[in-house]
């Protein structure tokens, strides 16, 4: 915890951006650990793959774009920091109120969690309590979620459309920048199946470790932004064609809602899997199988579609400055 | 015991605060959309602290065990995660966009540029305004 505390005030002081990206990518790292120590591994798991994968590649692809150093000014920092200390001084007296770490009798473990633990055995038949939670018992909730990732992906995609005269300079592949690296492309060569491999077990066996669509979905997007970032991005694209991961993102969406109203057609209530099947359980096992596909092939595809956009976004500023 | 009991939440409202100072103090946008991630992430540490219960094993269903940390928290955090990559994307392509159309990242630079445009709207839409020039006079002496 204090070493988290010690990288944050670390990126305050810096001014090389770089630096600071690479700081936050291991304050991911730590924040990952520190989920693990306190029981939430998928909670770990999504982290150290989206905080310190994704999210730290996606800051540097826009660094390349927007110049790597901050000036120095500030606003009024004095102003700043009494409104700041004043903020955490409120809360700090608002824990004073909070029921102490680790105690099992705070009222968070009263509400609905008994049920979830005691239960969801019986009724969904998941050993993992995150992912019959996630799934099945606030469905609409991972429903919405999923939605706000379409949307993002919709919102990236229009903001950096690309233009006619990029599109001619496709036509051409466009070698990658790190392309003379030997040694990584050997290596990324014999890791990346591994990866997708890895990303698809993540995906199928949720139910019983951690794991589920989201985890899955962030680590195939992964595998492939390694694949794009040494082979180039033409070569990536002939496999993952924009069409198709347009289709993908949507049909992910689809997939997810089209459960849901196939519950309704027979007979249940919106994502209520238990009538899918003659057994309520094997009906369950169904529906969280195929809601958690529909939530992989949405995250991994807008991912995939966000990475490309911003590597895209270099080779035109590349060819015409 | 009383301290310690508190620790976490101690440092979340720390983290918190480093992430708020960032976000109104620094003009560079993308810094403060780190200081935004650690803001996010403070709120995740807080949600995770509070499901954990001592002696308590992860929340996956085995005979072996009785007490089971609170699985709700994980749940939200781990959406909130995957939907706050997503919306920093989305961040990151609108400052892409703003240093192409103003050439700047920083906000000081793209308010003046903005005052800049404003003024000049103006001369077109309406001319030179009146001549204060004799005003001007009058005050120097």
């Amino acid at each position: 915890m204090s070493f988290l505390a010690l990288t944050a005030l670390a990126i305050v002081r810096l001014n090389d951006l770089f630096a600071v990206v690479m700081l936050s990518g291991i304050y991911s790292l730590l924040s990952a650990s520190f989920f693990l120590s306190l029981d939430a591994v998928d909670v770990a798991f999504t982290e150290a793959s989206v905080g310190a994968g994704i999210s730290t590649l996606l800051f540097l692809a826009s660094l390349k774009l927007v110049g790597r150093y901050e000036k120095k000014s500030r606003y009024k920092p004095a102003l700043a920091l009494g409104i700041v200390i004043v903020t955490g001084a409120l809360l700090i007296y608002g824990t004073m109120d909070m029921p102490h770490f680790g105690s099992p009798d705070s009222p968070i473990h009263q509400h609905v969690a008994p049920r979830y633990i005691n239960d969801s055995m019986a009724e969904i038949g998941v050993p993992n309590i995150v992912t019959s939670v996630l799934a099945s018992y606030r469905g609409f909730d991972t429903l919405g979620e999923t939605l706000v990732v379409f949307t993002a992906g919709i919102g990236v995609m229009s903001l950096l459309l690309i233009s006619r005269e990029t599109k001619d300079h496709s036509k051409k592949l466009v070698p990658a920048d790190m392309q003379q690296q030997i040694i990584l492309r050997v290596v990324a060569k014999m890791m990346i199946p591994l990866i997708l491999m890895f990303a698809l077990y993540v995906q199928f066996h949720g139910d019983y470790g951690p794991g589920g669509g989201f985890q899955a979905g962030v680590i195939f997007a992964a595998g492939v932004i390694l694949y794009t970032m040494l082979f180039g991005l033409g070569r990536a694209r002939q496999v993952f064609k924009r069409q198709v991961l347009e289709l993908l993102t949507a049909t992910g969406v689809l997939l997810y809602g089209g459960v849901g109203v196939v519950c309704m057609l027979m007979g249940g209530d919106f994502l209520d899997y238990s009538v899918l099947r003659h057994d309520a359980i094997h009906g369950q096992h169904l529906g969280i199988l195929l809601v958690e596909l529909g939530v992989g092939i949405t995250v991994a595809s807008v991912m995939i579609l966000i990475f490309f956009k911003f590597t895209w976004r270099t080779v035109k500023h590349k060819y015409n400055p | 015991m009383n301290i310690i009991g508190l620790y976490n939440y101690w440092i979340v409202v720390l983290l918190m605060m480093i992430g708020f100072y960032i976000v109104i103090a620094h003009e560079n946008l993308i810094k403060k959309l780190v200081g935004l991630t650690i803001f996010q992430t403070s709120v995740f540490f807080f949600y995770i602290s509070m499901g954990k219960i001592n002696g308590a094993t992860p929340p996956i269903l085995d005979e072996k065990w009785q007490l089971y940390s609170n699985p709700l928290p994980h749940v939200l955090i781990l959406t909130a995660i995957v939907v706050g990559i997503a919306t920093t994307a989305l961040g990151l392509s609108l400052v892409v966009r703003i240093q192409e159309a103003y050439g700047s990242i920083e906000e000081s630079e793209i308010q003046v540029q903005d005052t800049h445009d404003q003024l000049e709207c103006q001369l077109e839409a309406y001319g030179p305004g009146p001549d204060f020039t004799i005003l001007n006079k009058d005050l120097t002496k």
